[in-house]
C-alpha cells in the first residue's frame, strides 16, 4: 500500500455520511424508550401494581434491594458460578472442539456422543448432577458447563477444520516449535470461532445458572427470584432479573467489544 | 561436493474421486554445489512447486532420493505466506525461535529488502510487492544453507518484479547460499542462476541443462535494462514461456 492509499484508509468519512451515522445512533436509545413507555402504558392500563408492576415499582424493589445488601450477595453469587461454569465450558469445548476439528477419527467418535448432548435438556442435567454429585456447588457448575460444553465445541472445531494449512506447511519449513505455531498460528485463526462460542456462552450460561440456583442452592439471583416467586412478588422477580442483565450488558461493552476491536486490529 | 542433489525418479499424485492418478515429475536429477545457484525452468504446471515441495520434505511420497545440506531451511513459497495478524518484525520473530541477536538480525534483514521501517506495519497491510519482499527478509534472517524460491516475483508488475531481481542478485551474492530457484521466467533464470534446468511440459521431465556464462556485473546490467525497458515501454504480453518439448 502507498503512502497515499494508507492516508485514505485512516481518514475520516466524508461529511455527510457521519452526520447520517449520527442520526442513526439515536435509534437505539429511542427504541428503549419506546419498550419503558409501552411497558409503563401497559402497567397504567392493567392496573394491577402485585402482577404487572411498571418501570418505577421494578425500580424501586432494585433500590431497596440493594440498600438491603441482598442484590450484591446474590448478584456476586451468581456471577461467581457463571464465570465458573464458563471458564469450565470454555476450556473443556475448546479442547474437545480443537481435537475433533484435527483428527478425524476423533470427529467420527465424537460426533454421535455431541449430538447426545447437545440435545440433552439442561433440567435434565441439572437434575442428575443434583442426584450424583449431591446438592453442593460442583454439582451446580458442572451441571452448566456440560450444557455449554457441545455448542462450544461445535463452533471450535469449524474453525479448527478451517486453519490454514499453508502457514503450517511454512512453519514446519522454517522448524518453529510447536509452542510457537500454536500462539501464532493456530489461535490467531481460532480466535473469531472462541469469542462467538464466548458470546453465546455467556447468555445461555447465566440463564441456566438461575435454574441451577432455583433447583438447589441456598443462594444467587436464581434462588432469590423463586423467593419471590413464591410471594407472587412480580416487582423483586423483574429487579433481579433486569439487574443480572445489565451486569451481562455491562461485561458484552467492557469485555467482549474491547476484546474482539482488539483481536481485529490487524484486519484492514 | 554437492549441497544439495535431487534425484527424483517418479512423483505421481493418486487418483482422487474422478481424477485419475497423475504423474507430475520424472527423471528429475541434478546437483548444486555450495553457494552455487539452480534455476528449475519449465512453463505453468510442469510441476515445480511440487519439487520445491520435496526437496523441502513438506510431501515424503515420492520415489527417489534428496540430500539436502545441513542446517537451515528457507523457502520463499508462490504466495509471501505470512501471518497477516501479526507485524513484519513478529513474522520474521516467528522464524528465528528466541535467538539472542533476534531483534538485531531483524532490523539487518528487513534493511536488506529496502524496508528498514516496516516492522511494526500488520503484515494484512503490506502491498504484494512489500509482501514478497518481507517474505524474502523472513528467508534471509535464519541463514540458511539451503534457499528455495517459488517464482518469487510472479503477479507484479514488470518495473517492481525487475528492481526485486536486482535486489535478490545482491542478496545472494552476499549470502553465498545454496539457492533452488523455479520460474517460468526465462530472463529471470538467466539472471539469477548460475545453471539452469529446462523442464518439458506437464509431466516435468529434464529437457536440458545449462550453464550461464554471465559475470556478476553483466546480470546486474541485464536486469537494469529490464528494468528500465518495462518502464519505458507499453506492457507487452506474457515474456515469453518455454515452449512444451
Ligand atoms: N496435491 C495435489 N494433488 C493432485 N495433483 C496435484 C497436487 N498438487 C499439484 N498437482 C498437479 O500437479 C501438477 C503440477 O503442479 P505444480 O503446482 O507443481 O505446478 P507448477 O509448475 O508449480 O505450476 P505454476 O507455474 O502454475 O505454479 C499440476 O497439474 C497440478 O494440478
Ligand atoms: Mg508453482
Amino acid at each position: 500500500m502507498s503512502a497515499t492509499e494508507l492516508a485514505a484508509a485512516v481518514a475520516p468519512a466524508r461529511p455527510e455520511r457521519v452526520r447520517r451515522f449520527e442520526a442513526r445512533r439515536l435509534r437505539a436509545p429511542l427504541s428503549v424508550l419506546l419498550l419503558l413507555g409501552l411497558w409503563a402504558g401497559t402497567a397504567w392500563l392493567l392496573a394491577a401494581p402485585r402482577l404487572f408492576p411498571g418501570p418505577a415499582s421494578v425500580l424501586e424493589a432494585v433500590v431497596r434491594e440493594l440498600v438491603a445488601g441482598e442484590l450484591l450477595f446474590h448478584l456476586g453469587w451468581t456471577l461467581l458460578r457463571v464465570a465458573a461454569a464458563f471458564a469450565l465450558a470454555m476450556l473443556v469445548g475448546a479442547a474437545i472442539g480443537i481435537a475433533m476439528g484435527r483428527v478425524a477419527v476423533l470427529d467420527d467418535l465424537g460426533r454421535p456422543w455431541l449430538l447426545f448432548f447437545l440435545n440433552l435438556p439442561a433440567l435434565v442435567t441439572i437434575v442428575l448432577c443434583y442426584v450424583w454429585i449431591g446438592l453442593v456447588e460442583a454439582a451446580a457448575v458442572i451441571a452448566v458447563a456440560i450444557n455449554k460444553i457441545p455448542n462450544v465445541a461445535v463452533t471450535v472445531r469449524e474453525g479448527a477444520r478451517a486453519l490454514d494449512k499453508s502457514l503450517f506447511e511454512m512453519a514446519r519449513v522454517f522448524a518453529v516449535p510447536r509452542l510457537a505455531v500454536l500462539e501464532h498460528v493456530v489461535l490467531p485463526q481460532l480466535a473469531p470461532y472462541f469469542l462467538a462460542a464466548a458470546r453465546s456462552g455467556l447468555a445461555l450460561v447465566w440463564k441456566i445458572v438461575l435454574v441451577v440456583e432455583l433447583l438447589g442452592r441456598p443462594n444467587g439471583v436464581g434462588f432469590q427470584i423463586h423467593s419471590a416467586f413464591q410471594l407472587f412478588d412480580v416487582a423483586t422477580v423483574l429487579a433481579y432479573a433486569l439487574a443480572f442483565m445489565g451486569v451481562v450488558q455491562l461485561v458484552e461493552w467492557l469485555g467482549f467489544q474491547p476484546l474482539q476491536r482488539r483481536l481485529e486490529r490487524w484486519r484492514r | 561436493m554437492a549441497a544439495l542433489s535431487v534425484n527424483v525418479v517418479r512423483k505421481r499424485f493418486p487418483a482422487l474421486g474422478a481424477a485419475p492418478e497423475k504423474l507430475v515429475l520424472e527423471n528429475v536429477r541434478f546437483a548444486a554445489s555450495e553457494g552455487e545457484t539452480v534455476a528449475v525452468l519449465g512453463p505453468s504446471g510442469c510441476g515445480k512447486t511440487t519439487l520445491l515441495n520435496l526437496v523441502a520434505g513438506l510431501d515424503p511420497e515420492f520415489e527417489g532420493r534428496i540430500e539436502r545440506p545441513p542446517g537451515r531451511l528457507a523457502f520463499v513459497f508462490q504466495e509471501p505466506r505470512l501471518l497477516p495478524w501479526r507485524t513484519v518484525e513478529d513474522n520474521l520473530r516467528f522464524v528465528l525461535a528466541g535467538e539472542a541477536d533476534a531483534k538485531a538480525r531483524i532490523d539487518a534483514a528487513l534493511a536488506e529488502v529496502e524496508l528498514p521501517d516496516a516492522g511494526p506495519v500488520y503484515a494484512s497491510r503490506l502491498s504484494l510487492g512489500m509482501a514478497r519482499r518481507v517474505a524474502l527478509a523472513r528467508a534471509l534472517v535464519v541463514r540458511p544453507s539451503l534457499l528455495l524460491l517459488d517464482e518469487p516475483f510472479v503477479s507484479l508488475d514488470q518495473p517492481t518484479a525487475w528492481r526485486l531481481r536486482l535486489l535478490l542478485l545482491d542478496l545472494l551474492a552476499r549470502h553465498a547460499v545454496t539457492t533452488l530457484l523455479v520460474t517460468h521466467e526465462p530472463r529471470e533464470a538467466v539472471m539469477l542462476a548460475d545453471r539452469i534446468l529446462l523442464l518439458t511440459a506437464a509431466p516435468g521431465r529434464p529437457r536440458a541443462e545449462l550453464r550461464v556464462p554471465l559475470s556478476p556485473e553483466e546480470r546486474r546490467d541485464l536486469a537494469r535494462i529490464e528494468a528500465v525497458a518495462r518502464r519505458l515501454l507499453p506492457d507487452r504480453p506474457e515474456p515469453l514461456a518455454v515452449e512444451a518439448a
